[in-house]
C-alpha cells in the first residue's frame, strides 16, 4: 500500500495528465534560473577578483561615464528578462486553462474535507475515509467542500491541488496515467492535526476499479440517497415535476441559466442549490413567491452533496429518475446544459431558488 | 590586531552629553530612538530564532517526536508573527533609516521627533501584548491567521495576538509619515532629489507602502478580533461571512510587506557596493526609479497569493502577469548592482561580504518567485515548502543579510569603534554557506510535494529535512558571532575615525559617533552623489 521510500528523486511520480506539462515547465524554469543565477555569480566574483583594489592604489580615476550608467544596457536587462518570463506567464496559463476545463466525460466524485480526515462519496453509493479509489486512463473530477475551515487537496503524482472551501464548492479533474498509490496532503493548514490530514490516491485498472465499485455501500448511489433525503424533508411537496406547484421545477434544470425575481439571472449550479437550500430568501426565481423556509442546519455537508446529486440526475424533462446506469450519465454541467434546451418553455417558472451570503454563489476560479 | 584603546569620554557625542534611563526613554533624538530599536528588534529576533531552531530540531525526524502538533503549531506561528511582525518590517527602517536618514539629508533630526519617540513605545506595546500571547498558552494560527480558522477554531490566543498587530501597525504608519515628512522638508542646501543617496530613495518608496498598506492589514486583523470576539460575521460562512475575502485583504498589505521588509535592504547594499567600489552606482536613476515601481506595482499583484483559494480563472491570470512585472524592477537592480563593481575599485571589507552575499540570495529568491508568479505552476508548488524557501530566501536571503550588511557598514559611525574584521569575515562567510544549505534543500522538497506547516512528514522526505536541519547550526553559529563581536567592540573596539570605509555620504562628513545635532553647521551639498573624485585616500581598517 505504501510506497516505497526513495530518498533522492528530484520529481515527484508522474502519474496524471497534467504532470508532464507542469514538469516541462519547471524544467524551463530551471534552466532560465540557473543560467542567470550563475550569470549574476559570476560577474560579481569576475569583478570582485579583477577590480580589487590593490595595496598602495590612490584616489579612484576620474568617473567614466560608460561605467557609470547606459540606457542601452538598462533596455537589455530589462527586455530580455521580461521576455522569458512572459514565456513563463503564457506557459502557465495555457496548463491552467487546460486545468480548470473538465471534460464533460469525467466522472463524478464528491470530497468533504473535515478536520483532520477526508470523506470521499462515490456516485455510485461506494463511501471511504482519507482513501481515494479511481481508475486509470478515466477523466476523474472531484467537487469538494469543507465542513469547517479551508482545507486543500494536493496529490503531488497529479501536480494539482485545489483549496477545500466551507459553504461552497470547488473542483479539481485529472486523469491518472499510471497505476499505484499516491500521496493526498491537506496542503492548506487547518490546525492541530493538519499533517495528519492525509491519505492515499489508489490508480486501479478498469477491471480493479469495477471490482471495487461492486463491493458498494449496500446505501444505494448517491441519487437514491438524495431522493429518498428530498422526500423525506418534503421537497417534491412545491417542487412539482412539470413546474406546476408553488416552486420551480427542478427536472431538467441543473446546468441552465434561472431568472431572478430582480431582472438578474445566476447559473444553476452546486453552490447556487447550497445557497438556496440555505438561505433560500436571497434569491427569488421570477414568478415565485417567498414562501420556502431554510434548511439551515438540518442537512449535512454530505447530505448536501447527495441532495446535489439527486437534483442534477433529474436531467430527463419528463422526470423518469435514472437508476443505476448514472456512471455513464454526464453530470457535468455543459452536459446537463445541452438537456436543458427542451426545458426553454418552462423556464420562466424554473426553480424557486434562493441564495444569499456574498460570494457564495460567486462560483470559484479554478473551477470551470 | 585590535588593542583596546583607554575609553574617550572627552568629546561629546549623543551617547554621552546626556546620561541616566529616563534621557534614554523620553529622548527625541532620532539615533537614540534608532538604537532603543536596535535592541528591541534585536530581542525580538533572538526570540524568533529560538522559535526556528525548535522547528528545524523536530523536522529533523519524520516523527513528531520533540514536539506536540499543538505546541509545534504555536512554534511555527510565533516564529513568523515574531519575525515578520516585530523584526523584518522594523528591522532597517526602524533602526539605520531612524538613524540615518537625517544625516544622510543633513538634517538635525526627523520632522516630527516626539511621533519618533511615540512609535517606538505603541512598538513595545505591540510587543507585549505578543509576548503575552507567547507567555500565556500561544497561538496556532499560522502569522497568515487564514479564517475561518483564526476565527472559529483555533484555540490559541488570536484576540491578543491580533490586537498586538493592530497596534503595532500604528508604529510603522508613524514612522512612515516620518520619513516622507523628513525627506520632503528637511533636505540640506543643495540637496536636490537626485543628489540624494539610494538609501533614501529605498526608504521613501518603503515608507509610501508604510503608509498606504498598514492600516489595510491592521483593520483586517481587528475585523478578526471583532468576529472572533463579537460573532460579527465577516469570514466565516457560519456567519454568513466570506473567508476568501480575509485572504484578499490580509494580501493586500502582506505583499507589499514583503516590499517593506526588501526596499531598504536594497538601499544599504546600494550603498555598500558604491562605497566598497569607490564607483557612483551604475544606474543610479534606474536604481532610484526601480524603488518607486516596486512600490507601486507591489500593491498590484496580492492575488497570486490566491490561485488556488477559489479566485476566478481571468482575476487570477491578471495577477500573474502583474507578478511578473513587478520582478523586472529588482532584475534591474540586480544587473546593476553587478555593473557598479565594473572598473571599481573592489574592497572585499565584512560589509561588501554580507551585501555580496545579499546579491547571490535575493537573485535565487526573485528568480524562484517567477515560479511561484505562473499560475500553472503556482498551482503545484504553493502551500508547499518550495514557497517556505523562496520567501526565506527574499525575507532572510534578501532583507537579514541587507540588515547586517548596514549594521557592520554603520557601526563604527553609530558607536564609534570598529569591529574584528577576521571574525565578522568569519560571520558572513557563515551565514552564507549555513543560509544556502538551510533553504535550498526546502526548494527540492517543495517540487516533491511536501506541504508546508507539516509537523510529521513521510520519511521519504527526511534526507533534505536532516541537511536543511544541518544547515540551520550553521546559520545559527553565523548569527550567534556579530551578537558577541558587536558587543565586544563596544568596549574594546579599535576607535574608528570619522569616515573609516573611504564613503561619500553626507553621515560621513561629520564624527563618529556624531555629535547631538548631527552637524556642528548645516552642510551645504554642491556635488553630486557618490563623487568619490573629492574623497580623500582611503584608510585602510583591519
Amino acid at each position: 500500500m505504501t510506497m516505497e521510500p526513495k530518498s533522492f528523486q528530484l520529481f515527484p511520480e508522474s502519474a496524471s495528465n497534467f504532470a508532464p506539462s507542469v514538469d516541462g515547465l519547471y524544467t524551463y524554469m530551471v534552466v532560465v534560473s540557473a543560467f542567470f543565477s550563475l550569470l549574476v555569480g559570476f560577474l560579481i566574483v569576475y569583478f570582485a577578483v579583477k577590480y580589487r583594489k590593490k595595496p598602495g592604489q590612490g584616489i579612484p580615476a576620474p568617473i567614466n561615464d560608460h561605467s557609470i550608467g547606459s540606457m542601452i544596457l538598462e533596455i537589455t536587462w530589462s527586455v530580455i528578462p521580461l521576455a522569458l518570463s512572459l514565456v513563463m506567464f503564457a506557459w502557465g496559463a495555457s496548463i491552467v486553462f487546460h486545468e480548470s476545463r473538465p471534460p464533460a466525460d469525467a466522472i463524478n466524485i464528491y470530497v468533504t474535507g473535515k478536520r483532520w480526515m477526508w470523506k470521499i462519496q462515490h456516485m455510485e453509493g461506494a463511501r471511504e475515509i482519507n482513501e481515494l479509489h479511481v481508475p486509470v486512463g478515466k477523466n476523474i473530477r472531484l467537487t469538494m467542500t469543507s465542513e469547517d475551515v479551508i482545507h486543500d487537496f494536493f496529490v503531488p503524482a497529479f501536480r494539482t491541488k485545489a483549496d477545500v472551501l466551507p459553504g461552497r464548492y470547488t473542483t479539481e479533474w485529472f486523469q491518472p496515467t499510471k497505476i499505484g498509490d499516491y500521496h493526498i496532503f491537506c496542503a492548506e493548514y487547518c490546525g492541530t492535526k493538519h499533517s495528519g490530514m492525509i491519505g492515499w490516491v489508489h490508480v486501479l485498472s478498469a477491471e480493479d476499479y469495477d471490482k471495487w465499485l461492486a463491493q458498494g455501500s449496500g446505501e444505494g448511489s448517491m441519487a437514491e440517497q438524495g431522493e429518498s433525503l428530498f422526500n423525506q424533508l418534503g421537497c417534491g411537496n412545491c417542487h412539482v415535476k412539470g413546474g406546476h406547484g408553488r416552486a420551480p421545477n427542478l427536472y431538467g434544470a441543473f446546468g441552465t441559466k434561472v431568472d431572478l425575481s430582480d431582472g438578474t439571472s445566476v447559473r444553476f449550479d452546486e453552490s447556487y442549490t447550497r445557497e438556496s437550500i440555505i438561505y433560500p430568501q436571497a434569491k427569488i426565481v421570477a414568478g415565485y413567491d417567498r414562501i420556502m423556509p431554510t434548511f439551515k442546519g438540518l442537512i449535512s455537508d454530505e447530505g448536501m452533496l447527495k441532495l446535489i446529486e439527486y437534483i442534477k440526475s433529474l436531467g430527463d424533462p419528463n422526470g423518469v429518475v435514472p437508476g443505476k446506469t448514472l456512471t455513464s450519465e454526464p453530470s457535468d454541467i455543459q452536459k446537463s446544459g445541452q438537456m436543458a434546451v427542451p426545458m426553454s418553455e418552462e423556464k420562466p417558472q424554473a426553480a424557486n431558488k434562493s441564495t444569499a451570503s456574498a460570494g457564495t454563489s460567486a462560483n470559484a476560479g479554478r473551477q470551470q | 590586531m585590535i588593542t583596546a584603546p583607554p575609553p574617550e569620554k572627552t568629546t561629546p557625542n549623543y551617547l554621552n552629553h546626556q546620561h541616566g534611563l529616563k534621557s534614554w526613554l523620553l529622548t527625541g533624538d532620532h539615533k537614540r530612538i534608532g538604537i532603543l530599536y536596535l535592541i528591541s528588534v534585536t530581542m525580538f529576533f533572538a526570540l524568533g530564532g529560538l522559535f526556528a531552531a525548535l522547528i528545524r530540531l523536530e523536522l529533523t525526524t519524520p516523527a513528531g517526536d520533540l514536539l506536540e502538533s499543538n505546541q509545534y503549531n504555536k512554534v511555527f506561528t510565533m516564529h513568523g508573527v515574531l519575525m515578520v511582525f516585530f523584526f523584518l518590517i522594523p528591522s532597517i527602517p526602524a533602526t539605520l533609516g531612524n538613524f540615518l536618514i537625517p544625516m544622510m539629508i543633513g538634517a538635525k533630526d526627523l520632522a516630527f521627533p516626539k511621533i519618533n519617540l511615540l512609535s517606538w513605545y505603541i512598538y513595545v506595546l505591540g510587543g507585549i501584548f505578543t509576548l503575552y500571547v507567547l507567555l500565556t498558552g500561544g497561538i496556532d494560527t499560522g502569522w497568515t491567521f487564514y479564517t475561518p480558522f483564526s476565527t472559529s477554531y483555533s484555540n490559541g490566543y488570536v484576540i491578543a495576538a491580533g490586537l498586538g498587530i493592530f497596534i503595532n501597525g500604528f508604529s510603522s504608519i508613524l514612522t512612515g509619515l516620518n520619513f516622507i515628512v523628513t525627506i520632503h522638508r528637511m533636505r540640506a542646501p543643495g540637496l536636490t532629489w537626485f543628489r540624494l543617496p539610494l538609501f533614501v530613495w529605498a526608504h521613501y518608496a518603503t515608507a509610501a507602502i508604510m503608509i498606504l498598506g498598514t492600516p489595510v492589514v491592521a483593520v483586517t486583523l481587528f475585523l478578526v478580533v471583532l468576529e472572533r470576539g463579537f460573532h460579527i460575521g465577516f469570514f466565516d460562512p457560519a456567519y454568513g461571512g466570506d473567508p476568501v475575502l480575509f485572504q484578499h485583504l490580509f494580501w493586500f498589505y502582506s505583499h507589499p510587506a514583503v516590499y517593506i521588509m526588501v526596499l531598504p535592504s536594497m538601499g544599504v547594499v546600494s550603498e555598500v557596493i558604491s562605497t566598497f567600489s569607490s564607483k557612483k552606482p551604475f544606474g543610479y536613476t534606474f536604481i532610484a526609479f526601480s524603488s518607486v515601481a516596486i512600490a507601486v506595482f507591489g500593491f498590484l499583484v496580492w492575488g497570486h497569493h490566491l490561485f488556488v483559494a477559489g479566485q476566478s480563472i481571468y482575476a487570477g491570470l491578471v495577477f500573474s502577469v502583474l507578478s511578473y512585472i513587478v520582478a523586472i524592477p529588482s532584475a534591474v537592480k540586480v544587473f546593476n548592482w553587478a555593473a557598479t563593481m565594473y572598473k571599481g575599485q573592489v574592497r572585499l571589507e565584512t560589509p561588501m561580504l554580507y551585501s555580496l552575499g545579499f546579491i547571490g540570495l535575493f537573485t535565487i529568491g526573485g528568480l524562484t518567485g517567477l515560479f511561484l508568479a505562473s499560475f500553472g505552476m503556482n498551482v503545484h508548488l504553493t502551500d508547499t515548502y518550495f514557497v517556505v524557501a523562496h520567501f526565506h530566501y527574499t525575507m532572510v536571503g534578501g532583507a537579514l543579510l541587507g540588515y547586517l550588511s548596514g549594521i557592520h557598514f554603520w557601526w563604527p559611525k553609530i558607536f564609534g569603534r570598529m569591529y574584528s574584521q577576521v571574525w565578522s569575515k568569519v560571520s558572513a562567510a557563515l551565514v552564507f554557506v549555513g543560509f544556502n544549505l538551510t533553504f535550498f534543500p526546502q526548494f527540492l522538497l517543495g517540487y516533491m510535494g511536501m506541504p508546508r506547516r507539516y509537523h510529521v512528514y513521510p520519511p521519504e522526505f527526511q534526507v533534505f529535512n536532516v541537511l536543511s536541519s544541518a544547515g540551520a547550526s550553521v546559520l545559527a553559529l553565523g548569527l550567534l558571532l556579530p551578537a558577541i563581536y558587536l558587543t565586544w567592540s563596544l568596549k574594546y573596539g579599535e576607535v574608528a575615525s570619522a569616515n573609516p570605509w573611504g564613503a561619500t555620504g553626507l553621515e560621513w562628513q561629520t564624527s563618529s559617533p556624531p555629535i547631538a545635532e548631527n552637524f556642528e553647521v548645516t552642510p551645504v551639498v554642491t556635488t553630486e552623489a557618490y563623487d568619490y573624485s573629492t574623497q580623500q585616500e582611503v584608510v585602510h581598517v583591519g
